[in-house]
């Protein structure tokens, strides 16, 4: 007897979105057996990691909270993954928008305009655009590989994120702290449920999600994109362009992750440190392709990917292990769904006999 | 400038562009098999951690550094069990391995954090780290600053020289052709891989053991995705590898000429330690913008499945 993987003559549609609750199931059993080998109970870990950050109100809404900039990173990257470009730098393009966004509140101190807050969605749109449309215009221009001009300026965007909040941007009565003034009651996001942290950037963020849904399904330019994505020479012989798609997809990814940052800034921590974003931008590529690049998974996904977050704060707090805990958990996650992905286009079959 | 501060230039060059040619070389020998791994940053960080906590457990830099290399190959395996077992996307594989990989370190490294190893001896060449200028730099380094020559030039001979080699080449070219002529490419592919999963994690080893010496989170710093560049700067051919490497090498160590050099230059530090990224996608784009350059160069399967007997 024996394991074969043969083609399937079709790809499989009910694997299609099996896989990701397949790769689920898996992380949380590996979950469970990282626990027994560090010495904790599975059960109890299971509990502090998966249930506990869900238990009250306000942990659901944290969940929201964190969710959302996981939402606006993923529906942004994942129109570009369709359109195979690999926009894998949407956390500086968020650390960008934020330095845009925040930069403008920090410019009206004193501003009681209520188009303050909606102005530094788009100074943070367009902060995360100009910094996604580095890798396009190298790409298109020069052909140089988008993953690596991308992930490059992630680090030149932490350096410039450091340098403000050392330098020019420090707040002058901030005892020499690495951070700016707190930014002023105009320029918070309003939260939306009383006595929790969530805001109305999560509309934001939905509103997102069906401009992508719209846009993927319902769009010719969408269309193009996928087509391009899956079969570039069709792509090429029903003249889509293909400049256009690189430019499409880094823009669109760059302005969501920029407005991702807006969120964050104007939101929970309410000024620009150097900790703007726990790699917010990188989860996000794990979201968007556990959300199958379609927005409605992505909404999934995001919560899921929150939960890893505040599962490793919890695990911290109650279990003393190391918050990158939740990092282990993401990359895993990741790989078990490449893995489960194949049975999209293979199947297993049992032979008989000897090869 | 002062012959002194000149030879300490090129000696922290050396230094800094040795993880990164361990790296890069590795990373040559997979892709011209026609796999392209993008988990270095990964496994350098996890070969980086496992050799600082050997050496720190055992004492022995020597065993940190073969835990590192095996380290690094269980994390090729891994990318080879996805992405060639089960044909996985290369591209999303290799993100996988880096965000993984990162992640993993830094969870194994919490409890190493706040400790530091001794500073390995160098291990000086006789006769010739006496020669001026460059006896200090070239010749008075760690063990594995020579290692990586050697490797170096191993590398191009088997590459170039051996039935081995051709093998492998021909893999990252024409696999189908490869396959015809009964080369096993599956099992050429994964040996390459692993071949550089144990670089990577040897060059991961070299920093966190002997560069720093010490583990902090993130300490990697990209150089994992400097080496991928690497070789695309290098078009494939190992010995501009090394150039590209003393290049990005002194790139990285600016900020030591800059305060050496006594100048008063009001340079925020931040600036300085973008050098190398900045460098990095200047580098790319002169290469890249010919495209017949990179079409000629890089293995024609780079990046795509095969799967036999379909």
């Amino acid at each position: 007897m024996w394991l074969r993987i043969e083609p399937r003559p079709e790809p499989s549609r009910l694997m299609r979105y099996l896989s990701p609750l397949l790769a689920v199931a898996l992380m949380l059993t590996c979950g469970m057996v990282l626990f027994k080998v560090l010495g904790k109970s599975p059960v109890e870990g299971f509990k502090v990691f998966f249930l506990q950050p869900m238990a009250d109100r306000y942990g659901v809404a944290e969940l929201f909270l964190k969710a959302t900039p996981l939402m606006l990173c993923a529906v942004g990257l994942s129109v570009g993954f369709r359109g195979n470009v690999w926009n894998i730098g949407a956390e500086g393009q968020l650390l960008m928008g934020a330095l845009a966004g925040g930069g403008l509140a920090l410019h009206f101190p004193a501003s009681q305009s209520p188009f303050l807050l909606p102005a530094m969605f788009v100074a943070g749109a367009l902060g995360g655009m100009l910094w996604a449309a580095i890798p396009a215009w190298l790409r298109t221009r020069f052909n140089a590989n988008e993953i690596l001009t991308s992930l490059m300026l992630v680090y030149i965007a932490e350096l410039v994120v450091s340098w403000l909040v050392h330098g020019p941007w420090k707040d002058p009565d901030g005892f020499n702290f690495p951070q700016t003034r707190l930014f002023q009651a105009k320029a918070i996001i309003p939260v939306l449920v009383e006595g929790t942290r969530v805001n109305a950037a999560l509309l934001v963020a939905i509103g997102a999600l069906v401009v992508g849904w719209i846009f993927m399904n319902r769009s010719f330019l969408g269309y193009q994109m996928k087509v391009s994505g899956q079969a570039e020479r069709a792509g090429r012989y029903a003249g889509f362009s293909a400049r256009r798609t690189v430019w499409l997809g880094m823009l669109v990814g760059g302005c969501c992750a920029g407005l991702a940052g807006v969120s964050e800034v104007a939101g929970p921590i309410g000024q620009i440190t150097e900790h703007i974003s726990p790699g917010y931008g990188f989860a996000a590529m794990i979201v968007a392709f556990v959300g199958r690049l379609e927005p409605v998974g992505i909404f999934f996904a995001s919560l899921l990917m929150a939960l890893l977050y505040m599962g490793g704060e919890q695990a911290q707090q109650y279990l003393s292990l190391p918050y990158s805990i939740s990092k282990v958990f993401q990359g895993l996650l990741l790989f078990f769904l490449l893995g489960s992905d194949v049975f999209i286009h293979f199947r297993l079959r049992l032979v008989r006999g000897r090869k | 400038m002062a012959p002194g501060l000149l030879s300490a230039i090129l000696f922290a060059t050396v230094v800094a562009g040795t993880p990164l040619i361990l790296t890069a070389l590795g990373e040559l020998v997979t892709e011209k098999s026609g796999v392209l791994n993008l988990g270095a940053e990964g496994i350098m960080s996890v070969g980086a951690v496992a050799a600082f906590a050997t050496t720190i457990h055992t004492g022995s830099p020597l065993l940190g550094v073969l835990a590192g290399m095996a380290a690094g190959m269980a994390m090729s395996a891994l990318f080879g069990f996805a992405a060639l077992t089960l044909q996985a996307n290369q591209v999303a594989s290799g993100l996988a391995l880096s965000i993984f990989g990162v992640g993993l370190s830094a969870f194994i490294g919490k409890p190493y954090e706040s400790q530091t190893l001794n500073s390995v001896p160098p291990l000086p060449i006789p006769l010739l780290s006496r020669l001026p200028l460059l006896g200090h730099a070239l010749f008075e380094q760690q063990a594995l600053v020579y290692f990586s020559w050697i490797m170096l030039g191993l590398v191009a001979w088997f590459l170039y020289r051996t039935r081995w080699g051709l093998a492998l080449r021909a893999v990252g070219e024409t696999p189908v052709a490869a396959h015809a002529i009964g080369y096993n490419v599956l099992r050429i592919r994964y040996l390459a891989t692993l071949f550089g999963g144990a670089m990577a994690g040897i060059g991961g080893a070299f920093l966190s053991v002997f560069y720093t010496p010490l583990w902090v989170e993130g300490m990697v710093a990209g150089r994992g995705w400097i080496s991928l560049a690497l070789v695309v700067f290098a078009t494939w051919r190992p010995l501009r590898v090394m150039l590209g490497a003393y290049l990005f090498g002194g790139a990285m160590i600016t900020q030591m000429f800059v305060q050496g050099s006594g100048l008063r230059l009001d340079i925020p530090a931040q600036f300085l330690s973008a050098l190398p990224y900045l460098a990095t996608v200047l580098v790319l784009v002169l290469i890249s913008r010919n495209r017949s350059t990179i079409r000629l160069n890089s293995p024609a399967s780079l990046g795509q499945p095969f799967m036999p007997d379909t």
